[in-house]
């Protein structure tokens, strides 16, 4: 059907929107398409730019090529291990046994992984995971799945294009066109969703029975960042004010290696396989200090002497792991410790360094990536002297509360995926387990929207609703002076950076609501001179609500949080407390603000538990749920 | 995508023929600048019918073999030579020059130098080129440049024969037997260019393996289009040392040849 | 800090001029820092493209002193401390506004190539590729997409009329990707010359000059490409071959994926 043009509005009709074209997007709209589904997906950058392309060691799936004992079962444990019990177990099951078939998958669509000698994808070490596990691309795995997925898209506009004369019959990407609020009906049910083209400002109204959101993270509300600008927390917000619940919110992923100097690329991703390739930390005392910072529930996994750690890499039977090998938040810590005690770098970080750990043209061969992003932007030559790192705010575990199957959210005919939903990865994500998470439950989250779209049509959207969004979003060019959104952005990033950061204190988190609650007044005069074409002033000022009100969200569920997990440490509370891991924490919007309740979390299905020995579980589970 | 009624191109319009700050017009200089130095000097010096041969160690220079006139020296002829007294500006390596000539015409590297600094197209990278249309090597003419591989093989011919050349001279010491002057040094060195100029061309670089979909399976193939591709890497700087020591090899020859200078003999 | 003059285009469509603005400069800045800067004190809707800031995702494709870049990989040291930086937008792909090209031209070419296609009887798990076979195609796809190559092409930079029968050399490399995939069963070596213009490259490498990701794109791609097409069309025994009836099975452009000339 032909969009129908009303005053100021292009109106399109679809079965399933998808909302965002990162790896989970464009996996729900392939899924989607496949089931016959008319599709569109709204992308806020160009085709094939989504932040995925970010992500640099590779994708976690029990293959067992390059180690035949990894299963799907000792990948569930790793994952519910790294996000310390709080995962939701039927996710991380789901996740851990198709992630195999979804990167096969990938393969016959045309990525090229790199290889074992006997010609399969081989894998590699990462943190939290016990057996070398992640296919990968060089330290550019993030830009191979987006653009085998991108091209896989681009087959079935082909075969479209063949059929119907039309490659965008059956699936249409829409560039640069971001979604400013979701359409529900009077049941609640959603309609559709509302937007505008960044490049010529003119206004689109998606109606559809199904909304799939893949929208990624939160990081641009942070200042010490690894996100691009993409990841101001649209689909959080958009879910929040449609209806639905975010639980976990209050775990933030700080990755323990960022760059730290120049001021300008401070936040920048070192990766992990740097680590996982041998690298190793030290503080400006020569200490290679993660043997230090081994807690308790790991204490049996990690090895105790640099000699031990380095036989690891070759003889992983026979010797422990490396303790830079822990999961990201106890890396993060350490590195955050070592640095407030005075034992850091020049510019406020630790070493990691390779250089003395392999070869140059090693270096050169595994982390091509790396050593280009620090000669360029940098001048640091990797293979002669180390790097500088520190943590940087990476990836939000919190999000749209989901059904592990669908990826149904509480709206019916919302849909969630990816970063955006929660639940999967618990307190603390794992290395890895992100780019398969994506393509696990895009797949299913496609499937999900395209079943809904069998026997629902959407409601429909009036002319009056679509009015009352085009002057929502007109508001910040007409209030000439008014804010300047760039100085509301810098304010709220450096109080979340500071105050609602790796270690947070209760009076803290109260200061940051109080201040948070200030910026929303203030994002309601949000100013932005000129006009709609590709505007950045008006886009930011768009955005702006959407990262302030996730913000309260995090600050709220973090204050709430009595406790230490994973990504969420509180100097306040410095333990883990088995009865906080009975429960989720689950932040709604309503007409006065965000406000949390408690959900319990389902339990560990027995066979599954039983991956688990007594020891281990005593330092996660109440003592009622032992017995 | 966008439906905006956009002017026939809509590009930013810059009346600057480039932006850039560098000198970027310095490489085109240093190209055409060798190139006709190169013409000029081969020119001569083919044309010239003399000056060829060096009797005593039996130098001979590339420019001139094989050589195929009746005037020539009867053991510069490897081929022995045509009954047929070649006129004034006629080389006498008829053979060879054209194919030679045509292998460099067609070299994936010299079309590049000579596209940019004589056919400017373009001159240099992001500097508008002078030309009203272009239609690049789609032409009857210019789709010649896709029998490239054909003057490859034929070179790689003339090559042997120019290490045959090269070879022989070494068992033509002052005293009759095995010796070294600086002209087989000369000699020497030239061949080894040449071969490094061959060897790392793209279409040999194709035939030998680049062609294949999997080299899984074809182990030495592998090898040999891994050890090209090392060659093919530096195919410029090959292309351009060949020709100093082509013009070096000729030029000391000729001087030793019409006596202005004698050899510098090392042994023997 | 300092303070530098930037000279930036502003306007929209072909109706804009540089503009001078000074701004300041810190150190260790790349050119989309003060760009940025420029966005926050001075001109709130100056439209500049980026995403990751890192080099990664290939946005931020703009004209830095005449040269092609990605700016955020441009760092300030790299300029003389009194001189001028003039950035413009792309010059071969129209214009947004100020920074920002309507870079749809690329999409449309990525359309009509033929897909990866797998042989008909494998399925997902089937394939066994040695690295070295996966190596040649992989340098090709650490492309980012920037688009800054087929911007320098003169081919179609200096000449609008060949947009329509050139793909560019992003494109040819996505032909030579497929070709050389060793799972990949299609033959596009025909419609490589007939259809996107293989013809019209003459190798002059200002692709390669400005790749950011230091890929080889003329030795590595666009020449084997040419010697694969000349295996095809320009070979006395395919030729042969072809006129006593064994024809090769070329793989045909994908129906319907060009724009028809009348709504360009």
């Amino acid at each position: 059907m032909p969009p129908t043009p009303e005053a100021d509005i292009t109106r399109y009709r679809y079965d399933v929107v998808v909302i965002g074209a990162g790896g989970a997007g464009l996996r729900a709209a392939i899924a989607a398409r496949e089931q016959g589904k008319r599709t569109a997906v709204i992308s806020k950058s160009l085709f094939g730019k989504a932040h995925t392309v970010m992500a640099e060691g590779g994708a976690a799936a029990a293959l067992g090529n390059t180690n035949a004992d990894d299963t799907w079962h000792t990948h569930f444990r790793d994952t519910i291990r790294g996000g310390k019990f709080l995962n939701d177990p039927r996710m991380a099951e789901l996740h851990a046994r198709e992630a195999p078939e979804r990167i096969l998958e990938l393969e016959y669509w045309g990525a090229l992984f790199d290889r074992t000698g006997d010609g399969r994808i081989s894998q590699r070490n990462f943190g939290g995971h016990e057996y070398p596990r992640l296919a990968h691309v060089g330290d550019r795995t993030g830009l191979e799945m987006i653009r085998t997925l991108q091209q896989r898209v681009v087959a079935l506009q082909q075969a479209d294009a063949a059929e119907l004369s039309d490659p965008d019959a059956m699936l249409r990407i829409f560039a640069e066109t971001a979604v400013t609020e979701l359409v529900t009906d009077e049941t609640g049910a959603i309609a559709g969703a509302f937007g505008y083209r960044r490049v010529d400002g003119g206004f689109v109204l998606f109606e559809a029975p199904s909304v799939v959101l893949a929208t990624g993270g939160i990081g641009k509300a942070f200042s010490t960042t690894s996100n691009s600008w993409e990841y101001t927390g649209d689909g959080h917000a958009l879910a929040l004010r449609a209806g639905a619940s975010l639980v976990n919110m209050e775990f933030v992923q700080f990755h323990p290696t960022g760059m730290v100097w120049p001021p300008s690329v401070r936040g920048i991703l070192v990766t992990e396989s740097v680590r996982g390739d041998g690298g190793v930390l030290r503080n400006s005392e020569g200490e290679r200090f993660m043997f230090g910072y081994v807690p308790d529930v790991f204490r049996s996994q990690y090895a105790e002497t640099g000699a031990e750690a380095d036989g690891w890499y070759e003889d992983p039977a026979n010797n422990r792991r490396p303790p830079e090998l822990l999961p990201r938040d106890e890396v993060a810590r350490a590195i955050n410790t070592e640095v407030k005690e005075g034992r850091g770098s020049p510019h406020g970080g630790v070493f990691l360094d390779v250089s003395t750990r392999m070869p140059a043209e090693e270096i050169h061969k595994r982390l091509p990536s790396m050593h280009h992003q620090f000669k360029e932007l940098a001048d640091v030559d990797i293979t002669a002297e180390p790097m500088e790192v520190g943590p940087t705010c990476h990836y939000v575990m919190g999000g749209v509360r989901v059904e592990a199957e669908t990826g149904a959210s509480d709206v019916p005919g919302l849909f969630a995926a990816g970063e955006v939903a929660g639940g999967m990865h618990g307190s603390n994500r794992l290395g890895g387990n992100s780019l398969s998470d994506l393509l696990v439950f895009g797949r299913r989250a496609g499937l999900g929207a395209a079943a809904r779209a069998d026997d629902h049509h959407g409601a429909g959207v009036s002319g009056e609703r679509a009015s009352e969004s085009v002057s929502r979003a007109l508001a910040p060019l007409k209030q000439g002076r008014g804010v300047n959104p760039y100085t509301v952005h810098t304010e709220l990033q450096e109080t979340m950076n500071d105050l609602v950061g790796i270690v947070r204190k209760g009076p803290e988190m109260e200061e940051a609501l109080e201040r948070l609650a200030q910026m929303r007044e203030r994002t309601d005069m949000l100013s932005a001179p000129g006009d709609r074409v590709y505007n950045p002033g008006w886009h930011l000022a768009l955005a702006l609500p959407n990262m302030v009100l996730v913000s309260e969200a995090v600050t709220l569920a973090a204050l709430e949080r009595t406790e230490s997990r994973g990504g969420h440490t509180r100097d306040d509370y410095p333990e883990m407390s088995p009865q906080w891991r009975q429960v989720n924490l689950a932040a709604r919007h309503g007409d006065d603000g965000v406000s949390l309740t408690t959900r319990p979390l389902s339990g560990i299905p027995s066979e599954l538990l039983a991956l688990f020995d007594d020891d281990e579980l005593a330092k996660y589970l109440t003592e009622e749920e032992l017995s | 995508m966008t439906s905006t009624s956009s002017p026939p191109t809509g590009r930013a319009r810059i009346p600057r023929r480039t932006l850039r700050t560098d000198r970027w017009w310095l490489g085109p200089v240093l190209t055409t600048l060798g190139l006709a130095a190169f013409v000029f000097y081969a020119t001569a010096r083919v044309f010239q019918q003399d000056h060829y041969w060096v009797g005593e160690h039996h130098y001979l220079t590339p420019f001139y073999s094989p050589c195929l006139a009746a005037q020539c020296v009867p053991e510069a002829s490897l081929f022995g030579r045509l009954p047929v007294e070649f006129p004034p500006l006629v080389p006498y390596a008829l053979l060879s020059l054209p194919i030679l000539l045509l292998f460099r015409v067609t070299c994936y590297y010299y079309r590049k130098a000579y596209y940019r600094s004589i056919w400017q197209a373009p001159t240099a990278c992001a500097v508008q080129e002078p030309h009203r249309t272009y239609t690049g090597e789609t032409r009857p003419l210019m789709l010649g440049q896709n029998g490239h591989r054909y003057f490859f093989y034929l070179v790689g011919a003339i090559t042997l024969i120019n290490t045959w050349d090269m070879a022989v001279p070494f068992f033509h010491g002052s005293d009759g037997g095995f010796g070294v002057g600086l002209g087989n040094l000369i000699m020497f060195v030239n061949v080894l260019m040449l071969w490094g100029y061959t060897l790392g061309c793209h279409s040999c670089r194709h035939v030998m393996g680049g062609r294949l979909k999997s080299f899984g399976k074809r182990p030495v193939r592998y090898w040999l289009w891994s050890r090209i591709s090392v060659l093919n890497s530096r195919h410029m700087l090959f292309g351009w040392l060949s020709i100093a020591t082509l013009m070096t090899t000729d030029f000391y020859i000729s001087l030793v040849a019409s006596g202005t200078i004698t050899d510098l003999r090392l042994f023997n | 800090m300092t303070e530098r003059t930037f000279r930036v285009w502003r306007g929209s469509g072909e109706n804009g001029e540089l503009t001078d603005y000074t701004v300041e400069v810190n150190e260790g800045e790349v050119v989309l820092d003060v760009l940025h800067r420029l966005q926050a004190t001075q001109v709130p809707d100056l439209a500049v493209r980026w995403n990751c800031k890192a080099g990664k995702c290939g946005s931020c494709s703009v004209e830095i002193n005449g040269m092609p870049r990605l700016s955020c990989m441009t760092r300030m040291s790299v300029f003389a401390p009194d001189q001028t930086v003039t950035v413009t937008p792309m010059r071969t792909f129209p214009v947004v506004r100020d920074l920002v090209c309507d870079v749809s031209y690329n999409y449309e070419k990525a359309r009509e190539i033929p897909a990866f296609t797998p042989g008909p009887k494998t399925s997902p798990g089937d394939f066994r590729m040695q690295q070295e076979d996966v190596e040649r195609s992989q340098e090709f796809r650490k492309c980012i997409e920037c688009f800054l190559c087929n911007n320098v092409c003169h081919v179609i930079r200096d000449h609008e009329e060949n947009k329509e029968h050139f793909s560019g050399p992003r494109y040819l490399m996505r032909v030579a990707e497929l070709e050389m995939h060793p799972e990949d069963t299609a033959d596009r070596r025909q419609i490589a010359q007939d259809e996107f213009g293989m013809g019209y490259c003459n190798i002059t490498k200002c692709c390669t000059e400005v790749c950011p990701e230091g890929i080889r794109i003329t030795d590595n791609a666009l020449i084997p490409l040419k010697e694969r097409v000349a295996d095809r069309k320009y070979d006395p025994l395919v030729w042969l071959g072809n006129t006593i009836g064994r024809r090769p099975k070329d793989t045909p452009i994908v129906p319907n994926t060009r724009r028809p000339a009348e709504e360009e």
